[in-house]
């Protein structure tokens, strides 16, 4: 039996030398690539015990940095502004990855391929992280959060002038040093608990979230009614207390059943929805191919921190001839209309720059603390999309005027300052539910500055009285005025 | 037969003085390795040193001292090598986790008694041959216990190849893959020349009788049935190259190898087409990066882990060997590979190799056929076991779950490893005193 049990050895032999080349070609011809696998582990490990810069507001606000730690990992990312910031920074975990800012500008933030820095000044010489400076201003975050008093909502500011965002508050939110914590318990369980909650507080509202625009939404069907030449601010409409929509569809009524409709400058101030309905039935089809225009139905804002954040729905293109009442109620932001916060900052926006909606951002600049550059370029204004004429904007804007002058939205005046804007006041779609309280708007009229939207959810307590006029349009007033205070 | 006091010879007194100093050194490695481990999370020496130091040289001065009594004469290799594998899994696993490695170190020395225990209870080898079918038996019997209505078979951890007596679960496959070892070696003793010969001709093909086949044949079917049926694949591959080279050895025909290969490769198609789960398994192995985060996930993170270590290792505590699933048992080689690096996973591989070499010398050396073939089919079983594990981990092959000998964290496992050293070196011992003679 000896000769083939030798030949069973040499078998075996040749097994085990077979584990041997396997793994010198796993450890030792693979290593380096699989060691730059964006998906391993350790590759994010080296990343997060780097230095990191600091993320800025506008106003030199720090919002995030790191501190020296006790623990292995020496560096502990903190928020000094816990909740207030989080939707934007994200948060810096090595359990969860980073979102946001963090995500977003990390190369920045490490200073990889920092041009000040070259070859082996990365490795020794000065720091080569660099700081990353937002559009956003903190008088204005503050006064969001402030204003919105923890109801569930949201705030947009935007920048009419560069398209830089310079509030973007969502209510419920959450505080990114929980996530961050270095203890993968401590993180396991503020995460969890987060995930868990209904509320869902770590979704930006502001940009994950679609609700129906409302009234706030017949700036849209204005714009494309001026546009296709299908109305003016004179054309007359009949009054009426109640609109019959075809094919069996039901009835339009407006809010707390008053009978209303005349001149359309007058049934925009007051918010006629029976004239709304009316147009949005006259432009059937153009509806529809209007609001592609508004990016409705088509791709999300191009965001810079966040690149999934979710699109806004309208008309859909093809369908008015069967489904004539829908057109009706899309036009009065109902029905398949839904928008998010940011979509409807940049329909205010878009009346406020004569006709275009600019690419929202984040990012004011990078700036390297070795190297001040005082002379940076500024991001420039970049134009996403065209929406509606220059006539049809100044029209718009004129009209805007008198809704925050006389119509439903005076409680957004501020002294001293032309304020146009549009109230909403959106019916869920859903029983018991309250209405969303919205307002968008801008401000100076004549020179605007900021750009503004505002949503309460289901009116934020006022129930089934909250109107957009009373529950958002004094939000957006004190929000901007904070801003227009610290300018002055 | 009866068997006298432990024959003692001045070959055998050298043999044991190798294996003291052997011992020794791996002693020293496994307490060095402890002590790195220490000092990468803080400065101090680890407050349960002298515990592990004094247990760890305690358990093998025994083991020494029983060898020396008992099996006088027993190659110097065997524990050793036994010593340093086991020794390497506990800084590796206790690197994982505390609690982990106190319930190995329990196992170790409920191992070390066992190893003592079968070198008091069988003085010679050939006794076992005389109960081949209560072997058989037992064996099937065990391999079906995991199947037996719960509490007493359970499943952990998705493979239902556990049994639970009172408080205390294992794993019977561990003992009964031994028991069916001993079993084939007797059978196949018996009738090898037979089975050699090849009575019934077609054609040109002579084909052993069936009647001298179908008892081994029977048991063989039973216990592959059951291991498909457990869905434990590892351990239903690990039986057939284990049967197969039995076969070959016993009959030197090289048409068993033959057989076999043609055998394995239809099992294996027709369970790739039966068993989804066999599919996921293969479908992983051959790409598992579009399912990194589900089905490959593990093998995925062995192949980082290792990679992270590369030749050198990134030594004991410093790399992130949690990040491996399962890393104390089936991955344990991923962990390592990774704080000890290619030197490391290399000088494990050749620590096996040479004690499959042991093993298989001793075979050869023996002059005994029952001896000779029950020892290589237990030496077969630990360099198939070891390449079906580091195969699987490295994706050199698919991967199904066994533990690496003497390393992976498992008390069926541990015991198994220590029994069959015990048979090692009791056939080893015996070989020496046959060929030598009493000189006492």
């Amino acid at each position: 039996m000896n000769n083939p049990i030798r030949r069973v050895g040499f078998g075996l032999m040749l097994l085990l030398l077979l584990l041997v080349a396997q793994l010198s070609y796993v450890q030792v011809v693979r290593a380096t690539q699989l060691s730059k696998d964006p998906t391993n582990f350790r590759v994010t490990q080296r990343d997060f015990i780097r230095r990191r810069g600091q993320i800025l507001t506008i106003d030199g606000v720090i919002i995030a940095e790191s501190m020296p730690s006790n623990d292995q990992l020496k560096l502990q990312r903190v928020y000094p502004h816990g909740k207030l910031y989080a939707h934007i920074t994200g948060f810096y975990s090595l359990l969860y990855n980073a979102t946001g800012v963090e995500k977003f500008y990390n190369d920045q933030l490490l200073g990889n391929n920092n041009p000040n820095v070259s070859g082996i000044d990365a490795l020794f010489g000065p720091d080569p992280t660099r700081n990353v400076r937002l559009t956003i201003d903190s008088i204005a975050q503050q006064a969001a959060a402030r204003e919105l008093r923890g109801r569930r909502g949201s705030v947009v500011v935007l920048d009419t002038r560069t398209g830089g965002i310079v509030a973007m508050y969502s209510n419920p939110t959450f505080d990114p040093n929980l996530i961050s914590d270095h203890n993968d318990t401590h993180a396991k369980e503020a995460f969890d608990g987060l995930t868990a909650d209904p509320t869902n507080p770590m979704r930006s509202r502001a940009t994950g979230r679609r609700y129906p625009p409302g009234s706030t939404f017949k700036v849209v069907t204005t714009a494309i009614a001026f546009d296709a030449g299908i109305a003016t601010p004179e054309s007359t409409f009949p009054i009426l207390h109640q609109l019959n929509l075809p094919l069996n569809g039901g009835t339009l009524s407006n809010f707390n059943n008053v009978s209303c409709g005349g001149q359309l400058k007058f049934a925009f101030q007051q918010s006629c929805n029976v004239v709304f309905g009316q147009l949005g039935l006259t432009l059937g089809e153009t509806l529809a191919s209007g609001g592609e225009r508004f990016g409705l139905n088509h791709d999300a804002p191009p965001l810079d921190i966040a690149p999934k954040i979710d699109g806004s729905l309208g008309a859909i293109p093809g369908t008015f001839q069967r489904s004539q009442p829908l057109f009706a109620r899309d036009a009065i932001g109902q029905a398949d209309t839904q928008t998010t916060p940011l979509e409807m900052a940049l329909v205010a926006e878009s009346v406020a720059t004569g006709g275009t909606m600019l690419v929202p951002h984040f990012l004011a600049q990078v700036e390297d603390p070795t190297h001040p550059n005082p002379s940076a370029p500024q991001a420039s204004a970049k134009i996403w999309r065209s929406v509606m004429q220059p006539s049809t904007a100044s029209a718009l804007n004129a009209l805007m005027q008198t809704v925050v002058q006389s119509g439903t939205g005076t409680e957004a005046q501020i002294p001293g300052i032309v304020v146009a804007g549009k109230t909403g006041t959106a019916q869920t779609g859903i029983a018991g539910k309250s209405p969303h309280a919205w307002f968008i708007g801008f401000a100076p009229a004549q020179a605007p500055r900021y750009a503004i939207a505002v949503m309460v959810e289901n009116g934020g307590g006022f129930g089934d009285n909250a109107t957009g006029g009373k529950v958002a349009a004094p939000i957006a007033r004190e929000v901007l005025r904070a801003l227009f205070a610290k300018r002055s | 037969m009866s068997v006298a006091a432990p024959i003692k010879t001045a070959y055998g007194r050298r043999r044991r003085n190798h294996e003291f100093s052997l011992g020794f050194h791996a002693v020293v490695v496994v307490v060095a390795g402890y002590i790195l481990l220490a000092f990468s999370k803080n400065s101090n020496l680890p407050s349960d040193l002298p515990f592990i130091l004094g247990g760890m040289l305690g358990l093998y001065a025994i083991a020494h001292l029983a060898i020396r009594r008992l099996a006088p004469n027993a190659d110097a290799t065997l524990l050793p090598i036994a010593a340093m594998l086991n020794g390497i899994g506990f800084v590796a696993i206790s690197r994982l986790s505390q609690g982990t490695a106190r319930n190995q170190a329990v196992w170790a020395v409920v191992g070390v008694g066992l190893f003592i225990m079968t070198l008091i209870v069988i003085r010679d080898i050939r006794v076992i041959a005389k109960y081949r079918y209560t072997c058989a038996l037992v064996g099937v019997g065990l391999l079906i216990l995991p199947r037996a209505p719960s509490p007493i078979g359970v499943t952990i951890n998705g493979a239902r190849i556990w049994a639970r007596l009172g408080p205390i679960s294992f794993q019977p496959g561990e003992l009964a893959k031994v028991l069916l070892t001993a079993f084939f070696a007797a059978y196949l003793v018996d009738t090898r020349e037979l089975l050699q010969r090849g009575t019934k001709s077609i054609g040109r093909i002579k084909l052993p009788d069936p009647r001298h086949l179908a008892p081994v044949l029977a048991i063989w079917a039973i216990s592959m049935m059951v291991l498909v049926l457990e869905k434990d694949l590892g351990s239903s591959l690990l039986q057939f190259c284990v049967f197969t080279s039995m076969m070959y050895v016993a009959t030197n025909r090289g048409s068993y190898l033959f057989g076999g290969a043609l055998l394995f490769a239809t099992s294996a198609y027709f369970s790739y087409r039966a068993f989804s789960h066999v599919r996921i398994r293969v479908t992983t192995w051959l790409n598992p990066w579009p399912v990194a985060q589900s089905s490959g996930y593990q093998v995925v993170q062995s192949w980082f882990a290792f990679a992270n270590g590369g030749a050198t290792g990134k030594g004991f505590g410093l790399g992130s060997p949690d990040r491996v699933p399962v890393a104390v048992s089936d991955f344990i080689m991923a962990a390592i590979g990774e704080e000890l690096g290619l030197f490391g996973t290399v000088a494990i591989v050749l620590l096996i190799l040479l004690l499959v070499g042991t093993g298989l010398r001793i075979a050869i050396d023996h002059p005994e056929p029952f001896t000779k073939l029950f020892v290589t089919g237990l030496t077969v079983i630990l360099a198939v076991q070891t390449f079906v594990i580091v195969g699987g981990v490295t994706r050199l092959i698919p991967l199904t779950g066994v533990t690496l000998p003497f390393v992976s964290y498992g008390g069926s496992s541990l015991i198994g490893n220590f029994i069959v050293l015990a048979l090692l070196a009791r056939a080893s011992d015996s070989a020496v005193a046959r060929q030598i003679g009493p000189r006492a």
